[in-house]
């Protein structure tokens, strides 16, 4: 499974309150959040993000709260995927449990630029940037992450296998 | 082989003798906690599944206690959620506002933690109750959900990092200046994925309110668990209180830790965190002149009586400063009454302060008490991120609570000794 899309750049420590601020918490509705994903630090990105776009960040990415609301915001929003040297620990398990591939990678995070075409192969967890053409060597997805980010989440996984067995 | 008391907290919960830091391992947990934010997404999650029952309805816990009491017609909903489910499910633990408290101030005061359980809750700040010398960590609501279905979780077992504090402790230093301090040192990332184990004798002479506190901030040194083995002021606290089997697990000598941190605190002086990170310390002596709109006392990391007598300590017979706001928001209702019985209350109302009942409410810029663009707040709170407490152009400065409120009555950021 291939993710291609374009970069959007983000610093380090990016917070959850930043992905998506508890003032539009009263709501869990994806498409809703998305309309306010990273406002407070770019309130330009909900409206000018195109599917399929990657955010590259800095170390730490998601720390903070443990609301889950961060990463539905960020796929809702149309974000493919996520690089960044390291995760905040609850973000890691929320983004695999809803269905958004992130991957650790100091070299990608450091080396792509915003605005960079690059393409990541989860099988294999080759980075390719297009744009630079260059190519940095992630983890890869283990074959059964893989099956919960296209079955778009874990709850869906697992509601897949259910009715497969029935 | 040596454990640490986080690995022998983890192994007892499985069906094995020991586990070594990065193994991924399943295992039973004794509480499941959710929110009115986090919880809806978890009970959608949990439907969507087709379950029809919860693992254990005496151990699944329901806080509506983030926009509660409700701010506003979603906020209502949402927790009207809880309500329901708490209702189809028969869950015990379900606290309504008027016994609702912050849930982590109120889990423990309700004994439904103890030395040596395994808890997880959909809130960051669940690692609070490691002060108790249990092990609990924070996840997300599809996590929830599973577990308060299966009464199960997979965990990879995290690798402990040692602090041990030496020295004596100055006057108006306690819990939240140590942990200020030791996130300056190591930084917001700087227990990523791993335990923080607080050792040594300023530890064993703290305060429970100051070790909830420590562990409560576990989180923003980006850390899985925070925890203190359980010793004699843990287990007064347990006294009467606790309503449920418990176990005392030590960590043993030679266990193994990725790093040891010997900080000596004797000049240790109150700590404040700078926009926009925790990490961002300094001693307050070294603040300089920084006017404040508003202050906040309350929160899951300092909204206990301990912390309420403090701030009464520095209010009595004084005035909150003209142009300041000063909310103070006592963690629970029983925290709430016995500082009313204290005569707290009467201190605060009559320097001028707000009280309101318990809520997170302004700590994540929920309600009752959000900040205007340009606004300054000084706040006893957990966190300090761009936009936490309302405009994304205010600031929040975190300190303790006598720093708060010295700071109310000088109208800018001050510290006790300069009101005293």
């Amino acid at each position: 499974m291939e993710l291609h899309g374009r970069v959007w750049k983000f610093g380090e420590n990016i917070d959850t309150d930043l992905i998506i601020p508890a003032r539009y918490l009263n709501v869990f509705e994806p498409l809703e959040l998305a309309k306010h994903c990273m406002e407070d630090i770019n309130p330009a990105f909900a409206r000018e993000i195109q599917p399929g776009d990657i955010i590259v960040a800095g170390k730490n990415f998601g720390c903070g709260s443990s609301r889950e609301h961060a990463p539905i915001a960020l796929k809702a929003a149309g974000v493919s995927a996520i690089i960044a040297p390291s995760f905040a620990r609850i973000f890691y398990r929320n983004a695999f449990n809803i269905g958004l591939p992130i991957f650790e990678s100091p070299p990608a995070a450091e080396k792509i630029r915003a605005g960079d075409d690059i393409v990541i192969n989860m099988a294999s967890g080759v980075i390719t940037n297009l744009t630079q053409n260059e190519r940095y060597q992630t983890t890869p997805i283990p074959p059964f992450m893989q099956e919960i980010i296209s079955a778009g989440g874990l709850i869906n996984h697992i509601q897949r296998k259910k009715g497969e067995g029935k | 082989m040596p454990l640490t008391i986080t690995e022998k907290i983890l192994a007892a919960h499985t069906d094995r003798k020991e586990v070594t830091p990065g193994e991924i391992i399943n295992v039973k947990v004794d509480l499941v906690l959710g929110n009115d934010i986090t919880a809806p997404v978890a009970i959608q999650e949990f439907k969507k599944l087709g379950f029809t029952q919860v693992f254990d309805r005496e151990k699944v816990v329901l806080v509506p206690d983030h926009f509660t009491p409700n701010k506003d017609i979603k906020s209502a909903e949402q927790a009207l959620i809880l309500k329901k489910f708490a209702q189809k499910y028969q869950i015990t633990n379900y606290f309504e506002v008027g016994r609702m408290g912050i849930e982590h101030c109120l889990l423990p005061e309700q004994g439904l933690v103890g030395p040596g359980n395994l808890v997880i809750g959909a809130d960051s700040h669940t690692c609070t109750y490691g002060a108790l010398g249990a092990f609990s960590t924070g996840v997300g609501s599809t996590d929830l959900a599973a577990a308060m279905a299966s009464g199960e979780i997979w965990l990879k077992v995290p690798s402990s990092l040692k602090f041990i504090y030496t020295g004596q402790l100055s006057p108006w230093v306690g819990g939240k200046d140590l942990i200020l301090f030791t996130i300056g040192k190591i930084g917001v990332d700087g227990a990523l994925y791993s335990a923080m184990e607080f050792t040594g004798p300023i530890i064993q002479q703290l305060p429970m309110a100051d070790r909830f506190t420590m562990c409560n901030m576990a989180i923003e040194a980006g850390a899985k668990n925070g925890i203190i083995a359980p010793d004699e002021v843990s287990l007064a606290y347990l006294k009467g209180r606790i309503k449920k089997p418990y176990h005392i697990y030590q960590s043993d000598p030679g266990a193994k830790y990725a790093a040891t941190f010997d900080f000596d605190v004797t000049l240790l002086e109150p700590q404040v965190a700078f926009p926009h990170s925790p990490e961002n310390t300094r001693p307050v002596s070294a603040v300089g002149n920084v006017p404040i709109d508003q202050v906040i006392i309350g929160s899951c990391t300092n909204g206990r009586l301990e912390d309420l007598r403090l701030a009464a300590i520095i209010l009595h017979n004084k005035k909150v400063h003209p142009y300041v706001r000063l909310i103070i928001i006592p963690g629970t209702q029983e925290i709430y009454r016995q500082a009313l019985k204290e005569g707290l209350i009467e201190v605060f109302l009559a320097a001028e302060a707000v009280i309101s009942t318990p809520t997170c409410g302004p700590c994540l810029g929920g309600h009752m008490g959000i900040l205007a663009k340009g606004e300054r707040a000084i706040a006893t709170t957990n966190r300090n991120f761009i936009g936490r407490m309302g405009h994304p152009e205010s600031e929040v400065y975190l300190a303790n609570p006598a720093i708060a409120a010295a700071s109310a009555i000088l109208g800018r950021i001050a510290a006790p000794w300069e009101v005293s």
